[in-house]
């Protein structure tokens, strides 16, 4: 124990304090850079990662947070009072124009430096939770580098995993000209005419004819859930309940058809189908489709399938009835999170489908959405068209997904093979 | 006895309940690929895909004013390919009544108003002009004088399908492997599935660390991970490729706003990025690290998902046991996680490694193929589609199977046994 930490009535060291200060001084760099990005981005301002001045209040932050604990913690109504003193002291330097956002709009100027400093202030106090102070050794210090990376990671992973996806709804209500003008600028303003903001999604909907392509893709994609589930659950079945020659070698061999490249089959395919006339038609597709996607929903059923006690079907089968009988009587009941699993799976893999469509179909009338956006991609069609049409493309699915996000992430844990 | 023939009655249903499964994968997943080496070995052209025929245009040259007049008919008609023989050509039209033939053919005769003639074998580019004279009698005018022209006439001949002939060249195969473009394309292929793999893989892991403890939100954050995953290629691609452009993406304008680069970076356009530090200049292949990332970005939510998965299968009391011998985190995760990873690492690397050598989509939506990103699967559409040279692309798909039979076979050695 050193005297300045008996002096200063708390359990910390001068190490503790500068340990402090360095995790108060990246938690507040790491908020206030997010802080930046975000009002550059949503707020259409012209904002700077002011690196010094986020250092030197993050490490005043951390000391303070550090001289406040209290049995290796520091209360929320204390980090909530250090917030806004510490918010204060922003202002004070910012009214001095350091810390610029151009902006009068009292949100982007007060509240967000508050919800900033919060969030630096809460994650200092997070990192030092629970940690000696006392005495700084390397586990210690481990543990707080790998705390103010984790915190990191959840802000790399978040962007990269949003930015895309919000930038492609922002851009899809953006003209050209504003876009060109200020690229930064990703702000929906919905307070102007409404006709003029959905003007993407109008064109692309009706003139792009889109709203009919929305209907092929929905048809083409429940048809090829329905016949995959239809033929995927009987020969699941076979495979796990009946006895039968080449059964093992069967079982083995379903999964490497799954790892067949589309593109290999693609030319002999478009050969035949083009001399069958096959080729630029729904059914050809309905063909294609479900071939690629039985082999994985077969995989799929059959460890289900597997799971579930014999003794039911053994039972329907002493009280007469027929195989075809147990399986919608008794498996089907029994497997419907499967199927659910499966269904999604495929669902989304027939919706998202992009090679086949675009080798096989010619004529607009059958497009399917991912066929269609193809159609968007070109020098004369507005960026904004092409993005409202990505819009319209995986807003369904991403719909679905977060509906049944628990089925659809059994299904792809089960699709992708247990290892 | 008895038991025989019930094993043989199961085996029965068995087959029946496999067979549609059976037929719908030989035919769109097996024959395709004996198809493609078929076709390798074979010189076919898109063009030649539709079948030559002959094409045959009536012309009335002399109109008849009164009977007795001459009315002549030229059948204008020619081999729709140049260079393969059709046989067996027939034409066939209805003549109206009243006319009289004054220039017989020895090819054509007349029975009841039919004129059938045998025209036997025309080469590639074959043309003829066949004149007919008539002279007409009253009857002719009696039946109103019917413009012959309007009549249907029809010509038939049949000729050797391209893709069931005998004949078979190692062209395809020559040019494959004496192109320049050969074995760049092949090292584009094995650096994008390397990194594409790892990268996905290291994020994917970084990932579940991140995932990998209770806290409020997580089931949010784990399908919002995903998204990259689950959102049609489509629709992503052609986002980054606008967030990525070089004059109006927000993602150049925003690392120009906080100082991060001086200029633009055309990333999908620009093949080499020289960048020099300390004196010694790097050359970075631009476009091909950023399909890399693309490829990375996509997937790693399937690692993800995996290695989760994992995580939460590894007994609690083994790192409880290391808290209680003092490791450290690194420590913890060095000498418990990882080797508890490691059968689930090593299957996702196979198992991506093999998706991502046959991924075409991401790369063709991306940059076509361009600056530096050609694989394989995109040089198998531009042989086949590109050039219209669908033996070159089966060539180059044939290649393509077999490298790929190589990774299946590493695979199904190192699977841990599937049940």
């Amino acid at each position: 124990m050193t005297t300045q930490a008996q002096s200063l009535n708390t359990n910390s060291s001068t190490t503790g304090f500068i340990a402090a200060a360095l995790i108060g001084a990246a938690a507040t760099i790491l908020a206030v850079s997010v802080q930046s990005v975000i009002i550059t981005i949503i707020g259409g301002l012209n904002a700077n990662i002011p690196v010094l001045w986020s250092a030197i209040i993050g490490a005043t932050i951390g000391v303070a947070i550090a001289a406040r604990r209290n049995d290796r913690d520091t209360s929320a109504m204390t980090v909530l009072t250090i917030t806004i003193i510490a918010t204060l002291i922003w202002l004070l330097i910012d009214r001095m124009s350091v810390l610029t956002t151009s902006s009068n709009n009292i949100f982007w100027r007060y509240i967000s430096a508050f919800i900033t400093l919060a969030g630096a202030s809460f994650l200092t106090r997070y990192g030092l939770r629970d940690l000696s102070l006392n005495d700084v050794n390397r586990s210690i210090t481990e543990t707080l580098v790998l705390r103010m990376l984790r915190a990191s990671g959840y802000v790399f992973f978040l962007s990269i995993v949003i930015f895309p996806f919000y930038f492609m709804v922002a851009s899809s209500f953006k003209k050209r000209a504003e876009l060109l003008q200020n690229p930064t600028d990703l702000s929906i303003n919905f307070f102007q005419n409404w006709s003029d903001l959905f003007i993407g999604y109008r064109e692309v909907l009706f003139t792009f004819d889109f709203l009919r392509y929305i209907g092929n893709s929905t048809f083409i994609a429940i048809a090829t859930v329905l016949i995959t589930l239809v033929l995927s659950v009987l020969g699941a079945y076979a495979v796990t309940r009946l006895n039968f020659p080449g059964r093992e070698v069967l079982s083995r061999s379903i999964l490497l058809i799954y790892m067949f490249p589309a593109i290999v089959l693609v030319i002999p395919l478009y050969a035949v189908f083009t001399q069958l006339g096959l080729r630029d038609t729904l059914p050809g597709l309905l063909i294609v489709y479900p071939a690629t996607t039985i082999p994985v929903a077969l995989y799929m059923l059959r460890s289900y399938f597997q799971t579930l006690p014999k003794d039911l079907e053994e039972a329907g089968m002493i009280d007469g009835c027929t195989r075809l009988g147990v399986i919608w009587r008794i498996t089907l009941p029994l497997s419907v999170p499967a199927l659910a699993s499966v269904g999604l799976y495929v669902f989304m893999i027939a919706w998202n489908e992009f090679l086949f469509a675009f080798m096989f179909l010619d004529t607009p009338a059958i497009f399917t959405l991912s066929r269609g956006m193809v159609g968007l991609n070109s020098q004369e069609v507005p960026r904004q068209f092409l993005m409202a049409g990505a819009v319209i493309v995986t807003l369904p699915i991403m719909l679905i997904f977060f509906w049944f996000e628990k089925y659809l992430v059994g299904g792809l844990t089960a699709g992708g093979v247990k290892g | 006895m008895f038991k025989g023939t019930l094993a043989a009655r199961e085996a029965r249903l068995a087959f029946f309940m496999l067979a549609p499964t059976f037929i719908i994968v030989f035919a769109i997943v097996l024959f395709p690929v004996v198809a493609n080496f078929w076709i390798s070995f074979k010189s076919v052209g898109l063009a030649d895909l539709r079948a030559p025929q002959p094409i045959v245009r009536e012309r009335v040259q002399e109109t008849p004013e009164v009977a007795g007049d001459t009315l002549s008919v030229r059948y204008q008609m020619r081999n729709s390919s140049q260079d393969v023989t059709v046989s067996n050509i027939t034409l066939r039209d209805t003549l109206a009544p009243g006319l009289t033939l004054t220039t017989p053919d020895e090819r054509c005769t007349i029975t009841a108003d039919t004129l059938n003639c045998n025209l036997g074998e025309w080469e590639g580019g074959y043309r003829e002009n066949l004149d007919l004279t008539f002279t007409t009698t009253q009857a002719y005018f009696d039946a109103g004088a019917p413009d012959p022209a309007t009549t249907n006439v029809t010509i038939n001949g049949s000729a050797p399908n391209v893709l069931t002939n005998l004949s078979f060249t190692f062209e395809n195969f020559r040019r494959v492997f004496s192109s320049s473009d050969f074995w760049p394309t092949l090292r584009v292929s094995l650096w994008y599935t390397l990194f594409g793999t790892l990268g996905s893989i290291i994020l994917g892991l970084f990932a579940a660390q991140l995932l990998d403890a209770e806290f409020w939100g997580r089931g949010v954050l784990r399908g919002l991970f995903l998204f990259p995953y689950v959102a049609p290629v489509i629709a992503v691609a052609f986002t980054w490729a606008f967030l990525l452009d070089p004059l109006s993406g927000s993602l150049n304008a925003l690392g120009q706003d906080f100082g991060i680069i001086n200029e633009g970076i055309n990333f999908l356009g620009q093949r080499n990025l020289s960048y020099s530090v300390l004196g010694l200049s790097f050359n970075i292949p631009l476009a091909l690290s950023t399909v890399i990332l693309f490829e990375a970005w996509r997937y790693f939510p399937f690692a993800f998902l995996f290695i989760l998965a994992r995580f939460q299968a590894i007994p609690q009391d083994m790192y409880e046991a290391a808290d209680v011998d003092g490791a450290s985190s690194f420590q913890k995760f060095w000498f418990i996680t990882l080797p508890q990873l490691v059968g689930i690492l090593s299957t996702l690397f196979l198992l991506r490694f093999i998706w991502t050598f046959n991924k075409f989509d991401d790369i063709f939506l991306l940059t076509g193929g361009a600056a530096g990103t050609k694989t394989l699967t995109v040089q198998v559409y531009d042989q086949a589609f590109a050039l219209s040279d669908l033996g070159s692309g089966a060539a180059v798909a044939v290649v393509l199977f077999v490298i790929l039979a190589i990774f299946m076979v590493i695979y199904f050695k190192f699977a841990p046994e599937g049940d």
